[in-house]
């Protein structure tokens, strides 16, 4: 690989000062690392470094996504000619249902990552800063929580909004509060509510005659049990979001940030826990028939499961301390299977349920880190410490 | 015997090149006096080049305490004085002579001297300078009482030197040392072992102390891990250390009157081709050290003290005082390919996202020895990932608050958060697996620095 090296040494000098280009430096400066991990060594305290940089942690996660963003892809095909033929078997025409879902979702991403790397770009450019990989995972993010039949145009504006709003303007990765992926798609839900919900968007070029209704959409007008079996949804054939429906594929994703270690089994845990305890208490008081579904109806229904594994787990928007962790996602679960069962507005509840808890999640680190605090303050105290 | 103080979180760092129990004296002509070794004071010189000094002689003293001197540990030439930016003395080096001369001390029982007495002769003989105090790693006060006085009597940072070994020998002269601190503080006098590796009488016999013994990986001994165990610090207290090398060394001070200002180091690190131990002088030139002993075809970068907190020297560069170890590792100024994507068996990560990080899952014992090397793996980021250090300090603090806390020098919460009970070592581990490349040690010093001079100190 001497020879892209060689290239790159050569075109170097035109991006630094006094170079041909100096403001996109971090332009190139993102390629070049991307290439190849940079000759930096150590200049201050400990003198050697682990491996694992950010680009790899977020190549992790992209790896994670993998499973889940097959399966979707294949499920766009499979839904679309299912709709035209409801006779048709999951696996009929397995080449057809695959290139029709690809020839859907590659736009999709690709909007999406052109129009957020692009800005991110820019300000890094603009901050001369170097660009941070956070967006790989938010590009990837972004379109698997998108409807299949989602305009591409409303892709680009949502991703723009929450690229710049959602994290720029509080100066960028690592300073956001909010969720950016899920941020793009709220953006949509208030914004175009008629490419974003109700029975028609869930499944690509619908034949007009097929229901399209999702699971949770069914549930919500008073079904007693969706028409999907639980194990068909569970594997994820389903109509849906791109990379929501199965669960299988969501969970093999989760078992290898488990392993890597980074995501967080905390989050993921407890928002199981969560939803749990939410659904076992509507069994116990509920009247209605969504409230008296088993619990473990709502992990495979709609994005619960995506979201606990995913969306719940940034660590930028989550919890960072511990304990609040485990708060930030039992809250999440819980407020997630309340929203889907009572509010008669939203059928979906998991991306309210974890916008609202970016929002709260630096005030429930503010209390577990207090009460550090006060243990602190109360041993000065005992000893006789005075202006504490 | 007290009971074992279990240390959970931490890591040890296995890489190859620890020391063998062999102990050379090389000879050794250049020395230095380096006032960056010390925090917290202004060196004002009492020499200038071509003066002669004795073993004992001041070479200079810190203007914001003029009793706290420094003094040669050789007799001999100051050859010269090297300054750096802003004509700050970085290196007083001085040529030995090929015969010593001592400055005489005294050698007034210590039975008879009173507290002050004993602080002078610290004081005179700038053996004071080997005594450390918490919060901020500065030199001690004289007029101030410790709460407590701990003799670190072990070292768990990777290639560590073995204190059986090193204090083989200097019982007396430790027990001595231990009296003269007795003379300091009415509080107690910690001595930290090691419950796994501390065998020697040397240091297990000693009277007039309490044995804490600590068991756990690094960095179970760090003394900020030990005190939160033991005499937790609050704000306003004061604790003081010292090496249990030093102590010998104060120890051998009341006993001969003559200041031997001598130790025993070891080379390590998986670039020498013979680790093993060797006797100096403080403020030794390496050159000799390591001549014929490293592998000259990479290269190499040189670290007085351990790979996770020393300092980085030249090949002829100077011993620092607090240090009983010179690291050689690579260095990693290379470019590699693609290598944020490689499977990484070989490469040394905490993270399981290299294939060489499951093996981090077995004791240290069962571990190869990992490869390290000089290059920081990726570019800087902003701070993202959370709940990972949190793995490798085991103390209660919220390190990725408290290290943002600096950041924002915002003094109030620092203190909240705990800053006087850390030192910027507590936070090396931390810095080796932030996976945004921060220097965490430096924005902790930073944070104590901005602290103590709001306070005064």
């Amino acid at each position: 690989m001497k020879w892209v090296r060689n290239l790159l040494d050569n075109m170097k000098p035109n991006f630094q000062k006094g170079g041909k280009f100096p403001w996109l430096h971090s332009t190139f400066d993102a390629f070049e690392t991307f290439a190849f991990v940079p000759k930096t060594t150590t200049t201050s305290g400990a003198h050697f470094r682990d491996a694992l940089d950010m680009k790899r942690t977020m190549t992790m996660v992209i790896l994670a996504l993998m499973p889940a963003l097959l399966f979707g892809t294949y499920n766009i095909g499979f839904q679309h000619f299912h709709s035209i033929n409801p006779e048709l078997s999951f696996f009929e025409g397995f080449w057809d249902n695959l290139w029709y879902g690809v020839i859907k979702i590659l736009p999709i991403i690709v909007v999406s990552y052109v129009v957020g790397l692009s800005i991110e770009f820019g300000f890094a450019q603009w901050r001369k800063h170097d660009v941070n990989e956070g967006f790989l995972v938010t590009g990837m993010l972004i379109p698997m929580v998108m409807p299949p039949d989602v305009p591409l145009w409303q892709v680009a504006l949502a991703t723009a909004f929450a690229v710049v709003i959602g994290k720029e303007v509080f100066g960028g990765t690592g300073m956001n509060f909010l969720n950016p992926a899920l941020l793009a798609r709220a953006f949509l839900f208030f914004a175009f509510p008629s490419s974003m919900s109700g029975d028609n968007v869930w499944i690509a070029e619908k034949a007009d005659a097929f229901s399209g209704a999702t699971p949770l959409a069914e549930m919500m007008v008073g079904a007693n049990l969706p028409s999907t079996s639980f194990w068909d949804m569970f594997l994820g054939i389903m109509p849906g979001s791109i990379g929501e429906t199965s669960s299988i594929a969501i969970l093999l994703g989760a078992a290898f940030l488990l392993i890597t270690g980074i995501g967080s089994w905390r989050i993921t845990l407890s928002v199981f826990i969560g939803g749990a305890l939410m659904g076992l208490t509507f069994n116990l008081f509920g009247s209605n028939p969504y409230t008296q579904i088993p619990f473990y109806y709502h992990y495979v229904m709609g994005g619960f499961m995506f979201g606990a594994v995913f969306m719940a787990t940034d660590p930028v928007t989550a919890a960072q301390t511990n304990r609040g962790k485990w708060i930030y996602g039992i809250l999440i679960g819980a407020m997630a299977v309340l929203i889907r069962v009572v509010n008669p507005a939203y059928p979906e509840g998991m991306m309210l349920a974890i916008l609202l808890l970016n929002v709260f999640a630096p005030l429930i680190d503010y209390y577990v880190v207090d009460a550090n605090i006060r243990k602190r303050v109360k041993r000065w105290k005992i000893k006789g410490g005075q202006n504490v | 015997m007290s009971d074992i103080i279990k240390i959970n979180k931490g890591f040890d760092i296995k890489i190859s090149g620890k020391a063998i129990e062999k102990v050379s004296s090389p000879l050794v002509s250049s020395y230095a006096l380096k006032p960056t070794d010390y925090i917290g004071i202004k060196p004002k010189l009492l020499v200038k080049e071509g003066d002669r000094v004795k073993a004992g002689s001041p070479v200079f003293y810190s203007k914001l305490n003029e009793k706290i001197l420094f003094t040669s540990s050789v007799s001999g030439t100051i050859e010269s004085i090297k300054r750096g930016d802003k004509r700050a003395i970085e290196e007083i080096i001085i040529l030995a002579d090929s015969t010593q001369e001592y400055e005489d001390f005294g050698t007034d029982s210590l039975a008879s001297m009173q507290r002050e007495n004993v602080v002078e002769k610290l004081l005179k003989s700038g053996l004071w300078t080997l005594i450390r105090q918490r919060p901020y790693s500065t030199i001690p006060n004289p007029e101030v009482q410790p709460k407590c006085i701990i003799v670190k009597g072990f070292d768990s940072s990777p290639l560590g030197a073995d204190y059986n070994f090193l204090l083989k020998g200097k019982g007396a002269d430790l027990q001595l040392g231990v009296d003269v601190l007795r003379k300091l503080t009415s509080g107690k006098i910690h001595v930290n072992v090691s419950a796994t590796q501390t065998t020697c009488d040397e240091l297990l016999k000693l009277e007039n102390v309490q044995i804490n013994r600590f068991e756990g990986p690094h960095p179970s001994g760090n003394v900020s891990v030990q005190i939160a165990n033991i005499d937790p610090i609050n704000k306003g207290d004061i604790i003081w250390y010292i090496d249990a090398q030093d102590l010998a060394i104060i120890g051998k001070l009341f006993a001969s009157g003559k200041l031997e200002m001598q130790k025993t180091i070891a080379l390590v690190g998986p670039e020498v081709k013979n680790p093993q131990y060797f006797n100096v002088r403080f403020g030794a030139c390496v050159s000799s050290i390591i001549e014929n002993n490293v592998n000259t075809d990479k290269n190499l970068r040189y670290i007085s003290g351990n790979i996770l907190t020393g300092m980085s020297i030249s090949a002829n560069g100077y011993l620092g005082t607090y240090d009983n170890l010179i690291s050689v590792i690579e260095e990693g100024d290379y470019y590699e390919f693609l290598g944020w994507i490689t499977p990484g068996i070989k490469k040394f990560s905490l993270s399981r996202t290299f294939l060489s990080g499951f093996c981090n899952l077995l004791p240290s014992k069962l571990r190869k020895p990992s490869q390290i090397d000089t290059n920081l793996h990726g570019g800087k980021r902003a701070l993202v990932l959370t709940g990972e250090f949190e793995k490798v300090l085991p103390l209660d603090i919220y390190p990725m608050q408290l290290i943002k806390a600096c950041i924002i020098e915002d003094i109030d919460l620092m203190e909240q958060l705990g800053i006087y009970e850390v030192d910027a070592e507590d936070f090396a581990l931390c810095e080796v697996i932030d996976v945004s490349k921060t220097d965490i040690q430096q924005i902790i010093r930073n944070g104590l620095e901005l602290i103590r001079k709001e306070m005064g100190e």
